[in-house]
Order: C-alpha cells, then structure tokens, then sequence
C-alpha cells in the first residue's frame, strides 16, 4: 500500500520533470533562425567557436538525438560549457550554489519563525485587534517586493547606521552569515506573509473543530490542546505552501543577489542572461524547477507520516 | 422565485458591510484612478522632460522647483516618477487581460469536455506550475532578448494555468447544474451552452480573482526591470529607476530609489485591496 503509493508518486514526479526537460530543451528552438546563430549572439563567430558550439549540442546530429544526448550528459553532471567563462557549466553553477542555497536556508528560517509565530498568534486572537494588527501588517509586508526591501534595507542599515555591508558574500561562515543578513530578510519579507496567512487560517479551522472543544473540556491545560490537538492537525496546509515557496525563493534570490552584489545562482542568471550565456541558464533554469518538483514530492510523500488523515485518502477530517 | 438574486453590476456597486473595508476600498480605487491618470496624460502633468538631463543639478533634495528631486543625471524625479505609470501599469494589465482569457479558454475545454482533453491539459499546468513566473520571464528575455514584450507573453503564459485550473473547477459544478440539462433536451448543441449559458455565469468570479494577480505582476515585472532585462535605460520605469538610482545609495541619496520604490507598494496595495474586495463580493462557489 505505502510502498505503491510512493511508487506512483515517484512515477509522476519522474514524468514532470521528463516534460520540464523537454521543455527546457526545446525552448531554444522558439527562436527564429538557426541555432549556432542563436547561441554565438553578441559573439564572433569564428569557425573555432562554431565548430566548438556545433561539437558541444551535437548541432549537425538530428534533433532527437540532440535532445538525448544533452539529457544523459546532464544526469551524469555534463551541463556542457559557459560561453562567458569558458568553463563547465556544472563548476560555474557549482562554485555559486553554496552561497545560494545559505541564503535560502536563512531566509526559510527568518520565514518559519516569523510566518509561524504571527499566525499563530493572529489565530489565537481572532477578531480580536491584535489579529488585525497582524493581517494588516502581513498585507502591508506582502506588498514589498524583495528589490524594494532591498533599498529599504541597504538605505537604514547598511548606509544610515553602517551596521551591516551593502555588498559583497563574504569570507568563512561567520561573515557569510553576516554579509546575507539582510540579503535574508529582504528575500524573506513576501514570503512571511504567505506562511502567516495559511498558519492562521489553518489554525482557526482547526480551533472551530470539536475535537478542541472536547479536549478543553476534558481539561487539558490549553497549551497543551493547542500543541497536541490545533497545531498538529493545522500543519498539513502549512508544508504544502512551504513546498510551494522553494522555487519562488530560489528565483527571488536572483533579485536579491544583485541588489546585494552576491554572488550565486541568481546573479549568475542575470549575468548569463545578459551576456547572452544560453547553457547557463538552461542549466541554473533545471535546477530550480527540479528542486522545486523534488521538494514537493518530497513533502507529498512525507505527509502522511506527519498527517496520518492525509493517507486515508485526504477526504478524512 | 422569491427575492432575485441583484445582478453582478448591483453587487459591485452596492456598498459592503465593512465601513472599514469600504473606506479603504474607495481609496484603493482613488490611488488606481490618479495612476492611470498620470500614466495616461503624463505629458500634460509632468513639470519636466523625463529625460532632460542637467548636470549641473544632480541629486537635488527636495524644493519648489523638483519637488521630489532629481537623480544622479539631474533629471526631475517626479516627472521620472509619472511617466514611469505607464510601464509600470501597461504590464501587468496587459498579462492579466491575457492570462485571463487564456485560461478561460483551456479551463472551459478542460471542464466541459473532460476525458483525455482534460488529463493532458491537467498534466500541462502542473509542468507549467513548477516554474515560477519570474523564471519564465527571465528565460523568455534569455531566448528573445531585453525589454517588456516577451516576458509579458511569457508571464500570460505563466499565470494562464491558474486562471484555467479556477475555470474548469467552477465549469464542471456548472455543468451538472439542472439548467444545462434543461438547454441539451431542449436541442441547444453544447457548445453554444458552454460559451453562451455557462461562460457568463462563470467569468466575473474568475475576472475577479484575475484581478489579485495584478499586483504580482506588476511586482515581478518592476523587479525585472531592476534586474536591467525588462524596460530599457533611459525609458523611465519604477524598476529600471530603482536600479540605475541604487549606485547611489551608498553617497546617501535615497529619494530617487525611495519614490519608485514607494509607488511600487502604494500601487501593489491598492490594487491587492481592490482584488480581496472584488472576489469578496462576487465571491460565489470559490473554495479557498
């Protein structure tokens, strides 16, 4: 039973991301003209170079093998080369993910702890001003896009009060964490609100339900019914929008990465698409789609362990 | 039939329960009113040429001649600020209107015909789901080059499956519906009672909801313009100020970064409200 079920989990999950890559691939013939054209943009084309680009996507090959071929490279790590930096696309991506995914890290905590806390605290006051207070600040947050809380940021307190940089990833640990404090709360600001709201919804559901009724009344201290008897049963919804945040966070950072002058992922983007470095992003583009398929069917096939309901079909409350 | 149900004009109009969300939604539609106005006539109202550069007034504070000052080519900020509406606005109407009507369409094929149309249609958007639209905007401007045009399409695209997943959820409770049956025994061919019985009733819950994603737009496509891939330098647009406005940051000048960034969240928040109270209203059969 369990096990067929993430079997046809995994199934699903291995036939999205086979049409992301067909997607992915095939964008590239969207464009009109012909293809060395395309991918020499802005370049010489010497016959070095399109010898070169012609070697590396097989162009001369027919269109399916080409696709097959830039598939098994790509599931043994070959993302083929950076026009820009005459390198393996896979070290370029490579050098740039950790400090990537460290900002995501911190930004994810910065969203559970704030988006957790102020649901929950907006659900046990319900209809009360403190729960306004709550949903109007949460629109409010909601409404500053990262580039926006970016300058905001940067303007108070890296130049105002000179209490962090405004550029730069840094050296070590310690000063990684320092240098993308702020980089942290910028990415995280539209994403609290979305955490906030789906906590407090989810908890208020929770709190109407009878069980909790019958708890109180069997005396439970209301701490405890809370934890036991509202949180548990409220975070089914709550991971599912967690899931759904990871591709928009990683998307985000290339926003934030350059408003910050950080150098990962998500400037590497922006700078590939600027300079006109296809197989970087087709590259950085597959991964952020699969991190954000993988997660999700992570977090699909997790839910009943955390939900025991959910396995029962989902329609159980 | 006792009381009739008002029709959706009544219901759009007529004034909502909350005097507070009243109060707000009025000045929402004020803000969205006064942009589209200095959007619209941004020539007749903006004191200065947008771009007239004078170099000999760069990074002036506010005064009765730049009243929100100028930036680091000495051009006026508010002129700047006005002329950069159009953009800002154009966008996001543009890939709502489109994004609308394409998902009507696949979500009405989808609902009303269901079978293979509708698993493959079903299998489409979950693919379409996983990238993110700012994604897709940036890879539309990796394929077709900089500027407004392919990442709108890309982003019509992007928003379309919502707009479509919302329309075959409500196209389906509709067609079980009594009525429906009533219009097939009465001979009506299908699909003249799908485009001209069920779409109407339909579209205003949907147009509704299309109306939230205004804001995420506008917000996306701004902060593809900071990213320097959406509207071009020297055209002026919030997002493309921000960024060319960030060099100076560090020398302590705020303002020609802080009033695009300001109309950017005063714009997203009235349009936001605008939306919660629209769906709030015609509401109607929206399972959140």
């Amino acid at each position: 039973m369990l096990a067929r079920r993430i079997g046809g989990k995994l199934g699903s999950l291995v036939l999205t991301l086979f049409l992301v890559s067909l997607l992915v691939f095939f964008s590239r013939f969207l464009v009109p003209g012909d293809p060395v054209s395309f991918l020499l943009r802005g370049r010489k084309p010497s016959p070095e170079a399109i010898a070169a680009v012609t070697e590396q996507y097989g162009l001369n090959l027919p269109v399916w093998q080409q696709y097959i071929n830039w598939l098994t490279g790509i599931l043994q790590g070959d993302f083929g080369r950076s026009l820009q930096f005459r390198q393996d696309v896979s070290v370029v991506v490579g050098e740039r993910l950790p400090v990537t995914l460290m900002l995501v890290v911190m930004a994810g905590l910065i969203i559970g702890v704030l988006g957790l806390t102020s649901g929950i605290i907006a659900s046990l006051n319900r209809g009360r001003p403190l729960d306004r207070a709550i949903l109007i600040g949460l629109t409010m947050l909601g409404a500053i896009p990262s580039f926006v809380g970016a300058i905001v940021l940067i303007a108070i307190f890296a130049v105002q009060l000179g209490w962090f940089p405004t550029f730069g990833s840094g050296e070590g640990f310690a000063d990684t964490i320092y240098h993308l404090t702020l980089p942290s709360i910028a990415l995280a600001l539209v994403f609290v609100v979305l955490v906030g709201k789906v906590t407090r919804s989810s908890m208020v559901e929770q709190l109407g339900r009878e069980h909790v009724e019958v708890a109180t009344s069997r005396g439970l201290r209301r701490a405890v019914v809370i934890r036991r008897h509202v949180f548990r049963n409220a975070i089914g919804p709550i991971l599912t929008v967690s899931g759904l945040l990871v591709a928009g966070l990683l998307v985000a950072s290339s926003i934030v990465e350059a408003a910050f002058g950080v150098a990962g992922i998500g400037s590497l983007l922006v700078q590939s698409v600027d300079r006109l470095d296809f197989p970087v992003v087709q590259a950085i583009v597959l991964l952020v789609v699969t991190a954000f398929v993988v997660v999700n069917g992570i977090i699909d096939v997790l839910e009943p362990w955390i939900d025991p309901r959910s396995a029962a079909g989902g329609s159980a409350r | 039939m006792s009381a009739p149900t008002p029709t959706m004009a009544v219901r759009m109009m007529r004034a909502p329960r909350l005097k507070r969300a009243a109060s707000w939604y009025t000045v929402s539609l004020g803000v969205l009113v006064v942009m589209t106005l200095a959007a619209v006539f941004a020539p007749f109202i903006a004191p200065y040429d947008p771009n007239f550069v004078n170099l000999s007034a760069v990074y002036q504070g506010p005064s009765p001649a730049h009243w929100l000052g100028t930036d680091s080519l000495g051009r006026d900020t508010l002129s700047r600020m006005i002329f950069g509406a159009r953009t800002a606005l154009l966008g996001p109407l543009l890939v709502v209107v489109f994004s609308t009507i394409l998902g009507i369409l696949l979500g009405l094929l989808a609902g009303w015909r269901g079978g293979w149309i509708d698993s493959v249609l079903g299998r489409l958007f979950d693919v379409i789901f996983a990238f993110p639209s700012l994604l897709i905007a940036i890879m539309a401007v990796a394929l077709f080059g900089k500027g407004l045009v392919a990442p709108v399409i890309a982003m019509s695209i992007a928003y379309a499956p919502f707009v479509a997943r919302l329309t075959r959820q409500l196209i389906v409770s509709e067609r079980s519906r009594p009525y429906v049956a009533a219009y097939r025994v009465q001979g009506f061919s299908g699909p003249w009672i799908a485009l001209r019985r069920v779409l109407p009733n339909v579209t205003p819950i949907v147009g509704a909801q299309s109306t939230l994603n205004f804001g995420y737009v506008l917000a996306e496509l701004a902060g593809l313009s900071f990213l320097g891939l959406g509207v071009q330098a020297p055209t002026a647009d919030w997002g493309a100020m921000i960024n060319e406005a960030q060099a100076g940051l560090t020398g302590g000048y705020f303002l020609p970064a802080i009033v695009p960034a300001v109309a950017v969240v005063i714009v997203v928040v009235a349009v936001n409200i605008i939306g919660e109270e629209l769906s709030d209203r015609i509401g109607g059969g929206v399972p959140a």
